[in-house]
């Protein structure tokens, strides 16, 4: 058995192709974007070397604005953390604690996490249509025509407004994570509690949360990676505009490779991306290790 | 306080706030299937939320017809399918190697894969997009296929590795007391024991790939290789003005994804929450 677990052409063969696969598409893209993020290149003529301009750049311009950018995946980040999750917590309680049709409401709370998000995207997009969509012809009908926006088009509205489609997608797919946490904990446990007297709310206070605490962690961080890399439904709803107000780092980074031809700047976003999702899983798993100690 | 009664009260107000819920979460979905049966007069003021007057299948001919949605799907289709079958393959022969064979390297390689989990899609965009454009490489289904298998494969990585713990090493040994070699023992023992945990590799790479926009719409501008995401949004950035044909477009990009998951909802719903605890 030893020489059949130590069989070199096997393991090879085996691990091969994954291998090459990671590495050319995910490990040396990395670097290649670090390296890139030190030049000046339209991808046409040669690169020119200019050191650390394009981090200088990035902070510095007020015309590129990739501060608010950050600013914009933080807001939304927060959001995520302390809107969409406690929502997700709230129904994944619920709904585990068995009422009538439980089955059917997790199933359909969930669907929208399925769906496209370009899908989705065109959707809101319809529905926040200023002069036929749903939200505007509603408000109008309750008589709030004072309320009425061009949600998408109008600087001090857009930001929320892709938001909040956003938020919506996603409450179901934590709330699905955290019910199987909660149906995974001994029935054993609230029985015991129920027998000490304790109501529902101790119940979900000082058994549920305290024992979810491993899938409330994987939760934060998707929540908080997925803000930073934020893309598909803000490129459908506003392409980050209007005049850069709903603009996130992806956003930026497509316009400026894909847009104007500014590899190197689009590279030194990409090593920034790339640093706030390793920098943040790292932080939440350490925030959570200190707490349950 | 607790007794029955207040129970049952409780009870019957969390029931009606879940139902409220269920409305916020599933309308713009009902409203998407009941657009895409109307014309813009009805979309418009006369039936804004209501069912049909008249049901308007030709919406649906004209998205397939002038929007070329079907083609769009078959390309979705290929790619994805493609798509699953790299990254189960690849993930399978890994698999076994990181966990039941013995070599130098191993542990390295274990956790640069787990790497990959934590790494951004966009990191890749730029890097993959000058070398393909150097082997004009841009518009083809590979340009997509290859990206997308590698971004599944940490993910498929993990969802083996945690099922093959529960096939026992045993079972491998008699094999190989029988005269079978490692390749012989992965083609009979292995591949069969793992079966139940491909579908979840499968739902995984599927939702993945049947939904990417960033590399779709950066990657492909030649209209033969469009996958639905980036269909649609040409689509609707092109026919502004009637909505019902987008409708259509929307549902049946949707289609697929709403069917698989009333067959198999709680399977489904087991992958995605499987693949997220562990990772």
């Amino acid at each position: 058995m030893n020489r059949v677990r130590r069989n070199k052409t096997a393991i090879i063969l085996f691990i091969i192709p994954t291998l090459i696969l990671f590495c050319t598409i995910i490990i040396v893209p990395i670097f290649m974007d670090v390296y890139y993020s030190f030049f000046k290149w339209n991808g046409m003529t040669a690169p020119e070397f200019i050191g650390a301009d394009n981090y200088i750049e990035l902070f510095s311009s007020k015309a590129m604005g990739f501060p608010r950018t950050i600013k914009n995946a933080f807001i939304l980040a927060g959001l995520s953390v302390f809107i969409q999750l406690p929502i997700s917590l709230f129904m994944a309680i619920v709904l585990a604690r068995g009422v009538k049709w439980e089955k059917f409401f997790v199933a359909l709370f969930f669907t929208p996490v399925l769906i496209s998000t370009v899908v989705i995207g065109q959707l809101w997009l319809k529905m926040y249509n200023p002069q036929y969509g749903i939200i505007n012809s509603f408000l109008r009908l309750v008589g709030l025509d004072n309320l009425c926006r061009t949600w998408l088009g109008d600087g001090r509205t857009a930001l929320p407004a892709v938001f909040v489609p956003i938020l919506w997608q996603y409450i179901g797919y934590h709330m699905l994570l955290l019910y199987a946490g909660v149906k995974s904990i001994p029935e054993e446990l609230n029985e015991a509690a129920k027998i000490d007297g304790a109501n529902s709310w101790q119940i979900a206070r000082l058994i549920t949360i305290p024992n979810l605490k491993p899938t409330l962690q994987v939760c934060t961080i998707f929540a908080i990676t997925g803000s930073l890399k934020a893309f598909d439904l803000i490129y459908v709803l506003t392409g980050g505009g209007p005049a850069h107000a709903s603009e996130v780092p992806s956003t930026l980074m497509v316009d400026m490779i894909f847009g104007r031809s500014r590899y190197g700047i689009g590279s030194t976003i990409a090593v920034f991306i790339i640093f706030l999702c390793f920098f943040f899983a790292v932080l939440i798993k350490k925030v959570f290790k200190t707490e349950v100690d | 306080m607790h007794g029955k009664i207040g129970k049952g009260i409780g009870n019957k107000v969390i029931f009606v706030f879940l139902c409220i819920w269920a409305l916020v979460q599933i309308f713009p979905i009902y409203w998407m299937f009941t657009f895409s049966l109307k014309d813009n007069s009805e979309i418009f003021g006369k039936n804004m939320i209501g069912l049909p007057h008249v049901w308007r299948w030709s919406n649906y001919i004209d998205a397939l017809k002038v929007g070329n949605i079907g083609r769009y799907f078959l390309n979705s289709v290929f790619v994805t399918v493609a798509t699953i079958m790299i990254t189960t393959i690849c993930a399978l022969l890994a698999t076994y190697a990181l966990t039941r064979m013995e070599w130098k390297g191993q542990k390295l390689a274990n956790s640069l894969i787990m790497l990959g989990l934590t790494v951004p899609i966009h990191a890749a965009i730029l890097p993959v997009f000058i070398v393909l454009k150097k082997f004009h490489m841009t518009n083809s289904y590979w340009a997509l296929i290859i990206p997308y298998a590698a971004f599944a494969l940490a993910m498929a990585i993990l969802i083996c590795e945690s099922f093959i713990e529960g096939v026992p090493r045993e079972l491998e040994e008699a094999a190989c007391i029988d005269g079978c070699g490692v390749y012989g023992i992965f083609v009979r023992i292995i591949i069969p024991m793992m079966r139940p945990c491909l579908s979840t590799v499968a739902i995984f790479t599927f939702l993945q790939a049947w939904n990417e926009l960033m590399f779709a719409v950066t990657f492909i501008s030649d209209s033969k290789f469009r996958t639905l995401p980036v269909g649609i949004q040409t689509l609707c950035g092109s026919y502004t003005t009637d909505w019902g044909p987008i409708g259509a477009a929307l549902v049946i990009a949707t289609f697929p994804t709403l069917l698989i998951y009333c067959f198999m909802s709680e399977k489904i719903q087991e992958s995605m929450a499987a693949g997220a605890v562990k990772g």
